[in-house]
């Protein structure tokens, strides 16, 4: 069961403020949208969930514990750009994920990587961006993870695959998980949001039941970002 | 089928209403099973919570029942359908009625428009 604390957390890169006071409490059964322009902290809050990052000042708990090598094991982390060994083929790739998690379960991500019609006898490196990017996420999404941090999953991708990700998220949601996804997509993915988070300079300017907040506001989520974030 | 959902609206919202519709047109037959609620959130492109909630309230309304381990299935009852088709063409004629009254037409000309379309029809 799944349970995210974060209380008044900040981290400052020198004179940057890359999150200011953040404090948030997510419960299990939810997938969350964490969403914000380029440079309002998204990156930086996931990385500290993942334990990637050290926090400035604030604390972070995930199922009662800070992020290390235990929350590790139950956190499923999609980063915003490729960390892995671009000289292997996917079918290396999932031996290698097959060694590292426990939950890894490799035929449902080879299931994936054929759907989704990815070589896999082809090194990562002759890969195009977006092929890139699914393999990625199929690795992510095959770990039956308490925690999913899933940092930009659609940005490269185009819209066919774009859908076939989320179905993946949906079908892969459980009750007892939590799915972060941070984006500025925002309309291709807010039907499958429960909670919205809106970081602005690092601050949570918004926060709230998606359905909510289309009902009290008249307009999409989609619509509501672009007014709150217009340039 | 397809599924589209409109900004503004909450998506819990509409998808009743299209429930509703599917039910009452006979999409979903009397007695139908439905898909589990994965199943129809993953053709929605919706959050399961989203569609679980749905479904429920469309439970509450008598339009489907549950069964322990069976699952879900369209209500049998004619009279539920009954009222069902009653409120939906009471809700469409409203706004039907609320259009022609916007273009200035009086109530003896909307009566007599609607017996004109019946006609029509009939003559088909």
């Amino acid at each position: 069961m799944a349970r995210i604390e974060i209380s008044e957390l900040s981290k400052d890169f020198g004179s940057i403020m890359a999150l200011d006071g953040v404090t948030l409490s997510l419960d299990k059964g939810c997938i969350v949208g964490l969403l914000g322009p380029n440079g309002s902290g998204k990156t930086t809050l996931i990385k500290i969930l993942n334990g990637l990052l050290v926090p400035t000042s604030g604390t972070v708990e995930i199922n009662g514990i800070e992020p290390g090598v235990e929350t590790k094991k139950k956190v499923a982390y999609l980063p915003d750009r490729n960390a892995l060994p671009d000289y292997m083929t996917s079918d290396q790739l999932v031996e290698l994920y097959s060694d590292f998690f426990y939950d890894f379960d490799a035929a449902k991500a080879e299931a994936m990587i054929d759907d989704l019609g990815i070589d896999r006898n082809q090194v990562m490196q002759k890969m195009s961006k977006g092929t890139k990017e699914k393999l990625q996420l199929c690795l992510v999404m095959a770990r039956q993870a308490d925690v999913y941090l899933l940092d930009e999953p659609i940005g490269g991708v185009d819209p066919a695959t774009r859908d076939y990700i989320l179905k993946t998220i949906i079908s892969n949601y459980n009750e007892d998980g939590i799915v972060i996804i941070s984006t500025h997509l925002i309309s291709d993915i807010e039907s499958v949001l429960d909670n919205v988070i809106f970081l602005k300079e690092g601050r949570v300017v918004l926060e709230g039941a998606a359905d909510d907040i289309r009902e009290k506001e008249g307009k999409s989520i989609d619509e509501l970002f672009r007014e709150v974030f217009r340039c | 089928m397809d599924w589209n959902f409109k900004n503004g609206i909450p998506i819990y919202t509409q998808i009743v209403d299209e429930l509703t519709m599917r039910i009452a047109s006979g999409a979903y037959a009397p007695g139908e099973k439905l898909d589990s609620v994965r199943d129809m959130a993953m053709d929605a492109g919706v959050n399961p919570n989203t569609m679980q909630r749905a479904l429920s309230e469309i439970e509450r309304r008598g339009l489907v029942y549950s069964e322990r381990t069976s699952g879900r299935f369209v209500t049998r009852d004619e009279n539920v359908l009954k009222e069902l088709h009653k409120e939906l063409a009471g809700r469409y004629l409203d706004e039907f009625v609320e259009k022609l009254q916007k273009i200035g037409m009086d109530e003896k000309e909307i009566s007599d428009f609607i017996k004109e379309a019946g006609n029509g029809k009939n003559r088909d």
